[in-house]
C-alpha cells in the first residue's frame, strides 16, 4: 500500500485515500488531509457571514470593523497554541487558515478593540479591552455521564450511550425557545463525544457574565462527586414548571424505553446497588435488596426485562412509602433525573471570554467533522455517521464532490448537505433578523437630534 | 453637594417623597459641614464593614437582616429623621468618591452597598417596598385577568417546588424581562416564559437590587472620571486628603483594652510566643531574645502587640529590662527606654493609650537596615519567608499557598492562610490585626487539644 505524499500543486493532485483495513489514527487525521479539507471544503464564507450577524458593510447602520474585533484562536500541530487572533475579512481567515492549517480552531468573543490590537489599550479608564459581545453557548460531553452509562467510558461512545446526548438536546434546546424565549441556536456535534449549543440572538450576545451564570444554574440539577450517593436532590412539594415538562415529555418516557434498553440498570447486583444508594431509607433499600437477590437465580427474564420489572417494583415500594421522610417524596423522580437529565458543563457558559470550538473543525482524535446537528431531528444523527477527512476525500477523488464550496445549492455531497441545513434553517433566519436590527436601530439613531446624547 | 464650614446648615429639601430609602440616583442639593463630611462617612463605614464581616462569616439572609437593623441604628441612627436621611445620603456620596478610585476599591464598595440596600429592603413592609420600586421608574406591569389565570397553575407548581404545600399564588406578580433577576432564575424560583420571568410581590426584592446594583456601578465609573479630572486636584487642600485618609482607615477593633482571653504573665511568654503569636510578632520576640536589643520601630510594634495582649506594664517593664540590660546596662535602660514604655501604657506626657498597630499600618511601614518590624510577607525575602514558616511548622504545601499570596502582594490573606495551616482551622473572617491573631489563635488552643501536625 502506498501513499503518495502530496505536494501542493494546485487544485488538481490527486491523493490516495488509503485502503482502511486496520485504521491507525493517522489514516483519520493527518495535515495532508487537513491541507485538502481547508483548502477546498471549509465553508469560510458561511463561517463569515454568521459572525458578521449582518453587518456586510452593505448598509450605512453597518459597523464595518465587527468581525474584526472577534477573537478566533488556533491550535497548531504540536500543541502550539496561538490567542487573540483576530481578522478583518472572510479572506483575511481564509489566509491564515490556509498557512497554517491549524488542528483545532476556536471562536471567542467580539472584544471592545481588536484582539491583535489589544495591547495598545491600557486596562483602566475609558479605552478598555473587554468582550462585549459573545454567544450563550453550552457544552455537553458524555464523558460526565460515565457513572450513568455501561456500554461505554472515557472517550469512546456507541448507539447504546449516544441516545443520552439527544435527550439532552431536547431537553435544553425546549427551554431555551419556551422559557427564554430565544429563536436562533445552533447545536453542533463536538466531533467525538459530546455536543455544542450557540445561542445568536442580540439579546444573548449581549448577556453579562452573571446572567451567563443564572442561566447555566437554571439549568443545573446534577450535583455530584465521588462523596455523595445522592446526586440529585429535588426538594420541594413538586418540581418547577420547567423540570416538570422535561419530565413528562422527556426524561419519564425515556428512562424507561430507551434508556432500559441500551443499559438495563437493573440486572446486576452492582447495578442495582448504586440506585438503591439513592433511596434514602435503609429499611426500603433493604427490602428492595433482599427481594432481588431472592429472584436474581430464579428468572429466565432477559436484561431488560428484569430491569423493567424491579423498576416497577422500586417505583411502587416507594409511592406507598414516600410519605415516610421528605426526602424520598420525589425519590422516584431523582432516580430518572440521575439518569437522563443534561449535565452541562457550566463553567463554558459562564464567562463571556470562554474559546469553544468552531463549527466545520476536524476532530485531530476521530477525524469527524464537527457538523451542525438538526434539534427537530436529532433523534436520527448518529456520531458514528459523520463524515471524516478521509471520507471526504475519498469522495473528491472519486468526483462525487465539487473541490470547492461556493453559493450553488445543488450541492449533494456529503458535507454539501450539512452545510445546506446550517445555511437554511440557521443562518438565513438568523441574517434576516439582524438585518432587520441593524435598520431598525439606524433609524432610530438618524431620527434623534444631533447633540441629544446627554451625559 | 456644597461642603461649608460655617456652622449653620441650611435645611435638605430632599425630604418630601420620603421613602425609608435613598435610591442615590442623584447627588444632594445640600450644604454639608466639613466635620460631617468625614464624620458621617465614617460611621457608614462601620455598618459596610459589619456588614463585610457577616458576609465573611456566612450569616443567613435573616441573620443579616437583623445585623444590619442593629448596624444601622448603632451608627447611622438620629432622632430626627429628617436629618437622618440626610446623614445617609451624604455618606454615601462622600464614600462613593473615596471608593471610585481603584477597581479593587469599587469592587468592595459596589457589594457592600447593595448588600446594605438588599437587607434594608427586606426589613421594610410590603407597601413601603412597593414604593421603592416605584421610586426606580420600572416599566414592569403587574400581571392581571386572564393572563393571570393561564398561568395559575404553572405559578402553583413553583411555590409548591420551593417548600410551600399549598400552592397559594400571590396575588400580585411583575412580568419582568428574566435577566432583570438573575439570582431568582438561578435558584429557579420563578416561571420563565419566552423571556420573562413572573416575579411575586415577595420576590421584588431581586428586581430593585439588580436595578440598584447596575445603577451604582455606573455612577462610580462617572463618579471616578470627575474625581481624576477635576475634584481631586481642587480640593487638594480640603476634602482630598480626608478621602484618601478614609479608604485606608482601620475600623475594627483597637485592641487596647486586653479581654480575658488575652493576659499573659512574664513567664508564659516565651511559651505563647511560640504558640499564638503571629509571624511578624514572633520575628521581633525573637530577635529581642537572640540580639537582647531592638530599634525603635520594633520596639513600638511590638511594645504595644504586647500591651494588647494583656502584658502588663511591670511585667512589660520587667521583659524589656531583663533584655536589654544584657547589652546596655541598667542605667540606660531607665534612662532611654523605660519612659518610652511607660509613654505607651499611657504613664507618662499627655497621657494618650497609644494603641497597637493593624495588619495596614504594620505593611506599611518601612524597616530600614537592622529593622526586625514591618510585615514579614511582605518585607522578607522568599528565603527567609520560606525559613521562617518552616519554623513555624507550615508543611511544603501549606507553604506553597501562603507563598502564592505573597507573589500577588495579599499579604494579609497570606497571614490568614499561615494561620489557618497551622491551627488547622478556617479563618473567614480574615486577618487585619496581630491581636485578632492572638486571640483568634488562643481561643483555638484553649477549646481543643493541641492541633494535629500539619
Amino acid at each position: 500500500m502506498v501513499r503518495e505524499e502530496a505536494e501542493s500543486r494546485g487544485d488538481d493532485t490527486m491523493i490516495d485515500a488509503p485502503q482502511i483495513s486496520n485504521p491507525k489514527p493517522e489514516d483519520f487525521f493527518n495535515v495532508h488531509y487537513l491541507r485538502i479539507y481547508y483548502g477546498n471544503l471549509f465553508p469560510y464564507a458561511d463561517i463569515h457571514k454568521w459572525l458578521s450577524y449582518g453587518h456586510d458593510g452593505k448598509h450605512p447602520g453597518c459597523d464595518e470593523y465587527y468581525f474584526g474585533r472577534r477573537e478566533f484562536s488556533f491550535t497548531l500541530e504540536n500543541d502550539v497554541y496561538l490567542r487573540y487572533k483576530s481578522f478583518k475579512s472572510a479572506s483575511a481567515l481564509e489566509h491564515a487558515i490556509k498557512s497554517c492549517f491549524p488542528y483545532k480552531i476556536d471562536i471567542g468573543a467580539v472584544y471592545s478593540v481588536d484582539p491583535d490590537k489589544r495591547h495598545a489599550y491600557s486596562q483602566t479608564g475609558t479605552n478598555v479591552f473587554t468582550p462585549v459581545e459573545r454567544e450563550l453557548v453550552f457544552d455537553i460531553d458524555i464523558t460526565d455521564y460515565d457513572d450513568v452509562r455501561y456500554c461505554c467510558s472515557g472517550a469512546d461512545v456507541c448507539s447504546k450511550c449516544w441516545p443520552l446526548m439527544t435527550v439532552a438536546i431536547k431537553v435544553i434546546h425546549t427551554s431555551l425557545k419556551e422559557d427564554f424565549g430565544f429563536k436562533h441556536i445552533l447545536w453542533v456535534f463536538s466531533g467525538r463525544r459530546g455536543v455544542h449549543c450557540w445561542v445568536c440572538d442580540p439579546k444573548a450576545r449581549r448577556m453579562t457574565n452573571e446572567q451567563r451564570s443564572a442561566v447555566a444554574e437554571y439549568f443545573r440539577v446534577y450535583k455530584g462527586n465521588e462523596n455523595n450517593a445522592r446526586k440529585v436532590a429535588l426538594m420541594g412539594y413538586s418540581l418547577h414548571p420547567f423540570l416538570a415538562r422535561s419530565y413528562v415529555d422527556l426524561l419519564k418516557g425515556f428512562f424507561e424505553g430507551e434508556l432500559q434498553a441500551n443499559q438495563s440498570i437493573f440486572s446486576t447486583k452492582d447495578k442495582y446497588d448504586k440506585i438503591l444508594e439513592m433511596i434514602s431509607d435503609e429499611d426500603i433499600q433493604s427490602e428492595l435488596r433482599e427481594k432481588w437477590e431472592k429472584s436474581a437465580n430464579r428468572s429466565s427474564l432477559s436484561e431488560e426485562a428484569i430491569s423493567l420489572v424491579r423498576w416497577e417494583q422500586l417505583k411502587n415500594t416507594l409511592q406507598s412509602k414516600k410519605h415516610k421522610a421528605p426526602t424520598l417524596r420525589m425519590c422516584v423522580e431523582e432516580i430518572v433525573f440521575t439518569f437522563t437529565y443534561p449535565r452541562i458543563d457550566l463553567e463554558v457558559s459562564k464567562q463571556m471570554n470562554h474559546l469553544l470550538k468552531a463549527p466545520f473543525c476536524v476532530h485531530p482524535k476521530t477525524g469527524r467533522v464537527c457538523v451542525p446537528i438538526d434539534p427537530n431531528n436529532c433523534d436520527e444523527f448518529d456520531p458514528l455517521a459523520v463524515p471524516t477527512l478521509s471520507q471526504l476525500i475519498e469522495e473528491i477523488n472519486s468526483g462525487g464532490s465539487k473541490m470547492d464550496v461556493d453559493d450553488d445549492d445543488t450541492d449533494t455531497s456529503i458535507l454539501g448537505k450539512s452545510i445546506k441545513f446550517f445555511r437554511s434553517s440557521f443562518l438565513e433566519p438568523l441574517l434576516k433578523s439582524c438585518k432587520e436590527e441593524i435598520e431598525s436601530l439606524y433609524k432610530t439613531k438618524i431620527g434623534k437630534p444631533k447633540d441629544s446624547f446627554s451625559w | 453637594m456644597e461642603v461649608i464650614r460655617s456652622q449653620k446648615r441650611t435645611p435638605s429639601n430632599d425630604t418630601v417623597s420620603n421613602p425609608k430609602i435613598p435610591l442615590y440616583l442623584t447627588a444632594p442639593q445640600m450644604e454639608v459641614r466639613l466635620e460631617e463630611f468625614e464624620l458621617f462617612a465614617i460611621d457608614r463605614l462601620r455598618v459596610l464593614k459589619g456588614v463585610s464581616d457577616g458576609l465573611a462569616r456566612g450569616r443567613n439572609p435573616k441573620e443579616m437582616d437583623d445585623l444590619v437593623d442593629t448596624l444601622w441604628k448603632e451608627h447611622m441612627r438620629d432622632p430626627d429623621a429628617s436629618l437622618m436621611f440626610n446623614k445617609d445620603i451624604i455618606s454615601h456620596f462622600v464614600l462613593r468618591l473615596v471608593y471610585c478610585r481603584s477597581d479593587e476599591l469599587k469592587k468592595w464598595f459596589l457589594s457592600m452597598e447593595t448588600a446594605l440596600f438588599r437587607h434594608r429592603f427586606r426589613l421594610q413592609n410590603f407597601e413601603a417596598q412597593r414604593a421603592i420600586v416605584g421610586e426606580f421608574g420600572l416599566p414592569y406591569k403587574a400581571v392581571t385577568g386572564a393572563e393571570l389565570e393561564g398561568l395559575k397553575e404553572r405559578l402553583g407548581q413553583v411555590v409548591r417546588s420551593l417548600g410551600q404545600i399549598s400552592p397559594t399564588v400571590e396575588a400580585i406578580y411583575y412580568k419582568v424581562p428574566f435577566e432583570e433577576v438573575p439570582d431568582l432564575v438561578a435558584s429557579r424560583r420563578v416561571l420563565i416564559q419566552k423571556g420573562y420571568a413572573f416575579v411575586a410581590g415577595s420576590q421584588l426584592v431581586s428586581l430593585v437590587v439588580t436595578q440598584f446594583r447596575s445603577h451604582i456601578s455606573k455612577a462610580l465609573i462617572l463618579t471616578n472620571r470627575k474625581w481624576t479630572t477635576t475634584i481631586r486636584e481642587r480640593e487638594k487642600d480640603r476634602l482630598t486628603p480626608i478621602v484618601e485618609a478614609l479608604s485606608t482607615s482601620y475600623l475594627g477593633p483597637d485592641y487596647s483594652q486586653s479581654t480575658e482571653y488575652a493576659e499573659i504573665s512574664l513567664k508564659d511568654i516565651d511559651q505563647v510566643a511560640k504558640s499564638s503569636f503571629p509571624l511578624c510578632m514572633r520575628h521581633l520576640f525573637e530577635k529581642v531574645r537572640e540580639d537582647h536589643h531592638l530599634k525603635h520601630g520594633g520596639r513600638m510594634q511590638l511594645g504595644l502587640f504586647l500591651k494588647g495582649v494583656g502584658l502588663k506594664l511591670d511585667d512589660a517593664l520587667a521583659f524589656w529590662r531583663a533584655e536589654f540590660t544584657k547589652k546596655v546596662g541598667s542605667e540606660r535602660f531607665d534612662k532611654e527606654y523605660a519612659y518610652s514604655i511607660r509613654h505607651n501604657y499611657g504613664k507618662e506626657g499627655k497621657r494618650t493609650d497609644y494603641t497597637p498597630y493593624a495588619c495596614q499600618k504594620i505593611i506599611l511601614s518601612a524597616p530600614g537596615a537592622g529593622d526586625h518590624h514591618g510585615c514579614p510577607y511582605r518585607h522578607f525575602s522568599e528565603d527567609n519567608l520560606r525559613a521562617a514558616l518552616g519554623r513555624m511548622g507550615l508543611s511544603s504545601r501549606g507553604m506553597e499557598g501562603v507563598m502564592d499570596q505573597v507573589r500577588n502582594k495579599h499579604y494579609q490573606l497570606a497571614c490568614t492562610m499561615t494561620f489557618e495551616a497551622v491551627y488547622g482551622t478556617s479563618c473567614d473572617a480574615g486577618i487585619n490585626h496581630p491581636n485578632q491573631y492572638f486571640e483568634e489563635s488562643q481561643k483555638i488552643l484553649k477549646s481543643k487539644t493541641p492541633p494535629a501536625p500539619v
